[in-house]
């Protein structure tokens, strides 16, 4: 007897639209999660993004959504792999035709690989702290968002604290520049450079190769050049490794800022006692007690829905960095919503628009238990980044704790490097600038 | 003169790190003529089960036997559910089955212990030894000068091993010919358990002091990638090779990062450094073609 399979098929496929129906509603505002929480660095994913599904999760218990509209999500696992990324955002950008919150790949490699994908999907990408940093112009980058701080910007910030600690002169000073030898790290160089130029500092580049698991040479370097200060651009294990490193030479770890990627407690940690008195710069501060993460912690831990297992990573730095990234994404909704329709889910060119008209001030930081896990954010098309502000952290053996309020980089000096290249950028694929004289707000 | 000095030694110290784990590729090799790739998952594995064990309340000296007994039961079970269906088969057939393995443990061993990493203390402080610098100026590291003693008692009692004892006889026949040794009575199936055992336990050796070192997390996967110009060098089937190739290699990258980016960067302008990624591999590579066998390795004749 031949069997028909077709109604059962059928059935299926009905099915499966209306589970995926279900998944991404008209009054839902969905977030394509191209995450990663295994592989070599699924420690730092699992805090991060854990701390942005809690934040999702928080606001849909507390307030109902954003004026009744859900926040939904979906994740898909990137192991921190280029390729896995693309194909993540492949996978998860037709769910997000109808509505799309800002991209977070917490990644500089797969931000690289998806910034034009985005802008011709009209998709918004999110690169907090991180990416293609001449995309602060949003002239020539719409879709594209590095927002808070840049590599750039960050290291200007940097040499401004040490500014400040040397008494406000860095004349005659030497500066090693320890980097990953990658885009992440030598994106910093030219500024570095501009600042060693304008501060009358003896600047002098270490590179580190990946994964830089053997430091060795570098720091005998260091301690033949003694310098005044290590500025540090490291990333996993180069993060352990450069700290004990520094203690093998008896470099003194308080002379030793780092970039925000070497400074969270998976970088501290392992180091043991080679980390204390360390620094690194930070724009969210660590802690359970800051009054967002608090409630979080009462109302959806409180409430079973917490999404971390291992909840001893509540209130670390890239816990509280992931929350911070869900609520400036949250607060790109509501200002879309503002604009667009109250109740309404946000599609990618709304969210877009959205990302570069953000005015978040420290009241409304202040207002939703924030204040420390953001600073004031104003982007424009022409500004991107929209902060360009960090703060100063020192691990004190235990713990991270703040000794700098908010250090804003030199924005005069350094943003004029990313309109020169993205305008290189725009010249090399035929982009036309948009004029940003003429956006609407 | 001193800068060198301290470059060179430190260099030759690191070397000896490499050594460790290329010591666990060398043995594999030795017994089943398999470059084993999972050599560095196996590392990776070893730390983590003992500080896997110390979380769960573990002091230091359980913790090591447990997690010996998680790398024996590993070797056992590698050779019963891996390498005992490809006997006879071709070496590449048995590269890719480790090909697997790795990727196997990689996934599996931060799933069991977690994957966040951590810190190893050993009770060896990483710090210079105060009396060489005050009287040579000169930063020698006490961790490093353990490791450097801990690799020269385990290279001792490994060539002992094979040297004098039945089964490192028996490992060195079948290293020569599966079927020949299996034809004389040899059980191919225990030697292959028990040098799988014994790689396990040069890795967690190579894993406790890569651990202390850097923290016991993923990147010490890596730690393989450092093994391979010191195994090019030193020839896959020589114990004592891996330690000299790891002395050379050490020294040699040290030297090259610090030496060779400020003549190019005369030469050429821009700036050049970060090169220890990649010197050893050219120096094996110039090497090979001198000497494919490496400084200790066996030298291959096939009749015609």
């Amino acid at each position: 007897m031949k069997k028909s399979f077709k109604p059962a098929l059928a059935a299926v496929a009905v099915s499966l639209a209306l589970i995926s129906q279900s998944a991404v509603s008209a009054e839902e505002q969905f977030f394509p999660l191209v995450s990663y929480r295994v592989g070599p660095y699924g420690a730092n994913g699992q805090a991060f993004y854990g701390g942005f599904v809690d934040y999702l999760n928080y606001v849909n218990m507390k307030e109902g959504g954003v004026n009744g509209v859900k926040m939904a999500w979906e994740e898909c696992e990137t192991e921190y792999n280029n390729a896995k990324g693309v194909e993540c955002y492949e996978r998860l950008k037709s769910k997000a035709k109808a509505s799309a919150g800002p991209i977070h790949t917490m990644s500089t490699g797969i931000s690289y690989a998806l910034v034009d994908k985005a802008a011709a999907d009209k998709l918004p990408l999110a690169m907090m702290g991180y990416g293609r940093t001449d995309a602060v112009d949003g002239s020539v980058f719409p879709y594209a968002f590095p927002l808070v701080t840049t590599y750039q910007m960050q290291a200007s910030a940097i040499v401004r604290f040490i500014k400040d600690k040397e008494k406000g002169s860095l004349a005659g000073k030497k500066i090693v520049y320890l980097y990953h030898d990658s885009a992440y790290g030598k994106e910093a160089i030219v500024a570095l450079q501009a600042e060693a130029s304008l501060n009358k500092f003896e600047l002098t580049l270490i590179p580190v190769a990946h994964p830089g698991n053997e430091q060795g040479a570098q720091w005998l370097k260091i301690r033949q050049e003694k310098p005044d200060y290590v500025i540090f651009y490291g990333w996993g294990v180069m993060n352990q490794t450069g700290l004990k490193s520094a203690q093998k030479v008896g470099f003194p770890r308080d002379r030793i800022i780092g970039s925000w990627w070497a400074g969270s407690e998976e970088d501290t940690v392992p180091a043991g006692d080679a980390a204390k008195g360390y620094m690194a710069a930070t724009w969210n501060l660590a802690g359970k007690s800051l009054p967002l993460i608090a409630d979080i912690e009462k109302t959806v831990y409180g409430g079973g829905k917490g999404n971390l297992q291992d909840t001893s990573k509540l209130g670390t730095v890239l816990y509280n960095r992931g929350v911070s990234a869900a609520v400036l994404s949250v607060e790109a909704v509501r200002r879309a919503q503002e604009k667009f329709g109250k109740g309404k889910a946000m599609n990618g060119e709304q969210m877009r628009w959205a990302l570069e008209n953000l005015n978040i001030a420290d009241a409304r930081l202040k207002q939703i238990g924030a204040a420390d896990l953001l600073p004031e954010i104003k982007t424009s098309c022409a500004n991107h980044e929209g902060s360009g502000k960090v703060k100063i952290q020192q691990w004190d053996g235990a713990k991270w704790v703040p000794v700098s309020g908010w250090i804003e980089g030199n924005k005069a000096l350094i943003h004029p490097l990313f309109e020169a290249s993205a305008k290189q950028y725009a010249k090399e694929k035929g982009i036309t600038p948009r004029d940003c004289s003429k956006e609407k707000i | 003169m001193q800068f060198f000095f301290e470059v060179l030694i430190g260099g030759l110290l690191s070397g000896i790190m490499y050594s460790l784990v290329a010591l666990g590729f060398v043995l594999i090799y030795k017994a089943s003529g398999v470059f084993n790739f999972a050599q560095g998952a196996m590392v990776y594995l070893a730390a983590l089960s003992v500080v896997g064990c110390m979380e769960k309340g573990a002091p230091l000296w359980l913790a090591l036997i447990l997690a010996f007994a998680v790398m024996t039961l590993f070797g056992i079970a590698t050779e019963k559910f891996v390498l005992r269906k490809l006997v006879n088969q071709p070496p590449i057939a048995l590269f890719m089955a480790t090909i697997g393995l790795a990727f196997f443990v990689e996934g599996l061993a931060p799933m069991v212990f977690g994957s966040d990493p951590r810190a190893l203390d050993l009770g060896i402080v990483d710090e210079p030894i105060e009396s060489i610098l005050e009287s040579a100026g000169m930063v020698i590291s006490k961790f490093d000068l353990v490791a450097a003693g801990v690799a020269a008692v385990l290279v001792t009692s490994l060539a002992l091993f094979f040297q004098y004892t039945r089964i490192g006889r028996a490992l060195r026949a079948v290293a020569d010919d599966h079927q020949a040794a299996l034809s004389i009575g040899i059980p191919l199936q225990h030697i292959w358990a028990i040098v799988w055992g014994v790689a396990g336990f040069v890795a967690l050796v190579a894993g406790m002091l890569w651990g202390a070192r850097n923290g016991v997390q993923f990147a010490l996967t890596f730690t393989a990638l450092k093994a391979l110009p010191v195994l090019i060098l030193g020839g896959f089937t020589s114990v004592p090779g891996a330690i000299v190739g790891g002395l050379i290699i050490g020294a040699s990258e040290k030297l090259a990062e610090i030496y060779i980016p400020p003549v190019m960067q005369s030469l050429f302008g821009g700036n050049f450094g970060g090169i220890e990624g990649w010197f050893p591999y050219v120096l094996a590579l110039l090497f090979l073609l001198v000497r494919p066998e490496g400084l200790f390795g066996e030298r291959h004749i096939d009749r015609v």
